[in-house]
């Protein structure tokens, strides 16, 4: 035996951490949904298109913002290939925004946090906010003009609600550090957790759709 | 089935798996997308390339502005501006903003203190070589604050009425300020002027907290700003330099700033935040609140995305 799992049938040790984790994690998303190969029959419409759109954006952000973080901060004021960079970083900020919001008013329209889908909704609006406040620190990042005037007049914002010493714009050290490790791991994760939960509950049905199994108890993930 | 919890007695939406499917290749999908997205933001990037606008050096303020500089130096020694009348958290010189009356920014605290006067008076202390600027801040050391306020404050006045010209400034009893602010326009002018404030004995110098709180004391940043159409009644929050989209997913928050009470409130930053963390926490509690989660409903929308479906599935 070299499963390193209990034998068919027999019991995980009782208190064991390791067997209670793992079946959380089985538990998360129902069999045969993590990658399924079909989806429901009204999933057919360009607005899906969107939530998948929303991911590769932000596979592009972090990707261009990596190969910038090589050079440092300054390499992209003087080297045309960084500035090239730079300008890949902006605009795929600028894609990942537009097709985020598409999506997010694509599933207001939906209402599609219907069938215990809240938690999916919610974690969608965090991680909306904690993308305005990660590409917020880029531009305060950028150690150009930009910077200047965006964080001279941003402390006033932050300062008034008392935090402006905790997260101080006019601190470039750190607020580069907030852009390219806080902030990409807190919305790395929050999206994380979006999909799995998306995963979990799968695509919602349409408003008022009649259910296929009316016949029987009504029985639905929450 | 996708069963994970008991029944319920309620009336939910169905479950999603037990619809009739279609073949869907997800990680198709995704590959397509990430390739689409990939060759857009390179197109985007090629064609449009991205802002880079030199940041304003304390040289080019004194070259450029150099009145500006002797003002803005004879502000901080006076105490008259932005900076040295902002309170939390670089001083105590004001109680700050308040939200419905909760002083939030004074509950934050002094936690990075700023003197005006030190803004001014360090670099020149570290300028060595003119036994003049020395016994200058030799002098303004040894006077009272009452003293150097009344130099500092009449000083301030010629020069406006002098046109901001420190050589047409008549002959007065301002102690030792023109001489310390002509010295600082020097010091400026060399370009050492960063450093000295930014480094503070260490050789690491990253934080430009102090160097931005002095240049935005001037008019010159926010004459470049508004020229670039960046100022906050022109929607310059969500600009940036050049032709930019800038960030217009933050539309709304700068909207608040274009309007009555906000734009002529004193508290305005701290209405205007407190109004959209408002608006953030109704939109992420959508689903629990009755009402706002029903709009779906009213406003069928919802009949182009599942056109389809509604088709060959007519509700009843």
């Amino acid at each position: 035996m070299t499963t390193g799992q209990a034998p068919t049938g027999a019991a995980a040790p009782a208190g064991s951490w390791t067997a209670w984790l793992r079946t959380r994690i089985s538990r998360t998303v129902p069999p045969g949904q993590v990658l399924p190969d079909r989806q429901p029959a009204y999933v057919a419409s360009w607005i899906y298109v969107f939530g998948v759109l929303s991911l590769a954006a932000l596979v592009v952000v972090i990707g261009s913002g990596v190969v910038l973080s090589l050079g440092g901060v300054s390499w992209w004021h003087d080297s045309s290939v960084g500035h090239f960079v730079n300008s890949l970083h902006l605009w795929s900020v600028e894609i990942f925004f537009a097709v985020m919001v598409v999506h997010l008013w694509g599933k207001f329209w939906m209402a599609a946090w219907r069938g215990k889908r809240g938690l999916t909704w919610l974690s969608g609006v965090v991680a909306f906010v904690a993308s305005i406040g990660t590409a917020f620190t880029g531009y305060l990042s950028q150690s150009n003009f930009d910077s200047q005037w965006i964080s001279s007049e941003g402390k006033d914002g932050i300062n008034a609600i008392g935090v402006g010493a905790y997260f101080n714009v006019l601190n470039p050290g750190q607020m580069l550090m907030w852009h390219i490790v806080l902030l990409p791991v807190a919305v790395g994760i929050i999206v994380g957790i979006h999909v799995v939960l998306v995963r979990r509950h799968g695509v919602v049905p349409p408003l008022d759709a009649e259910d296929p199994h009316a016949d029987r108890p009504r029985m639905e993930a929450d | 089935m996708a069963t994970l919890s008991p029944p319920r007695a309620r009336p939910t939406t169905p479950d999603s798996h037990d619809f009739e499917t279609r073949p869907y290749d997800l990680v198709k999908e995704f590959v397509i997308a990430l390739a689409f997205v990939a060759v857009l933001t390179t197109l985007l990037a090629a064609v449009f390339s991205s802002p880079d606008e030199k940041p304003i050096t304390m040289q080019r303020w004194a070259t450029a502005a150099p009145g500006d500089v002797v003002a803005t130096a004879v502000g901080e020694l006076a105490g008259t501006t932005t900076s040295a009348t902002y309170g939390a958290p670089y001083s105590h010189a004001a109680q700050g903003q308040t939200l419905l009356g909760v002083p939030l920014q004074k509950w934050g605290g002094v936690r990075i203190p700023v003197s005006s006067q030190d803004l001014v008076l360090q670099p020149l202390t570290g300028y060595a070589g003119d036994p003049r600027v020395a016994a200058a801040l030799q002098l303004w050391g040894g006077a009272s604050a009452q003293q150097q306020q009344a130099w500092a404050t009449t000083y301030a006045d010629a020069l406006a009425t002098a046109g901001g010209d420190p050589a047409a400034v008549p002959r007065g009893a301002y102690g030792p300020v023109p001489l310390l602010a002509a010295a600082f326009l020097q010091l400026a002018r060399t370009g050492g002027l960063e450093g000295a404030l930014t480094s503070s004995g260490n050789f690491y110098g990253g934080d430009q907290t102090r160097s931005v709180l002095l240049l935005a004391d001037g008019a010159y940043l926010e004459d470049q700003a508004v020229a670039q159409h960046l100022g906050g009644d022109q929607w310059g929050m969500m600009n940036e330099t050049g032709n930019y989209p800038g960030q217009p997913w933050m539309w709304l928050y700068t909207f608040w700033y274009q309007v009555k009470p906000f734009s002529t409130s004193p508290n305005a930053d701290a209405q205007v935040w407190g109004l959209m963390m408002v608006l953030t926490l109704a939109l992420a509690l959508v689903p629990w609140i009755p009402g706002l989660r029903s709009i779906p409903r009213w406003i069928p929308v919802h009949r182009l995305v599942w056109r389809r479906w509604y088709r060959t599935h007519p509700r009843q």
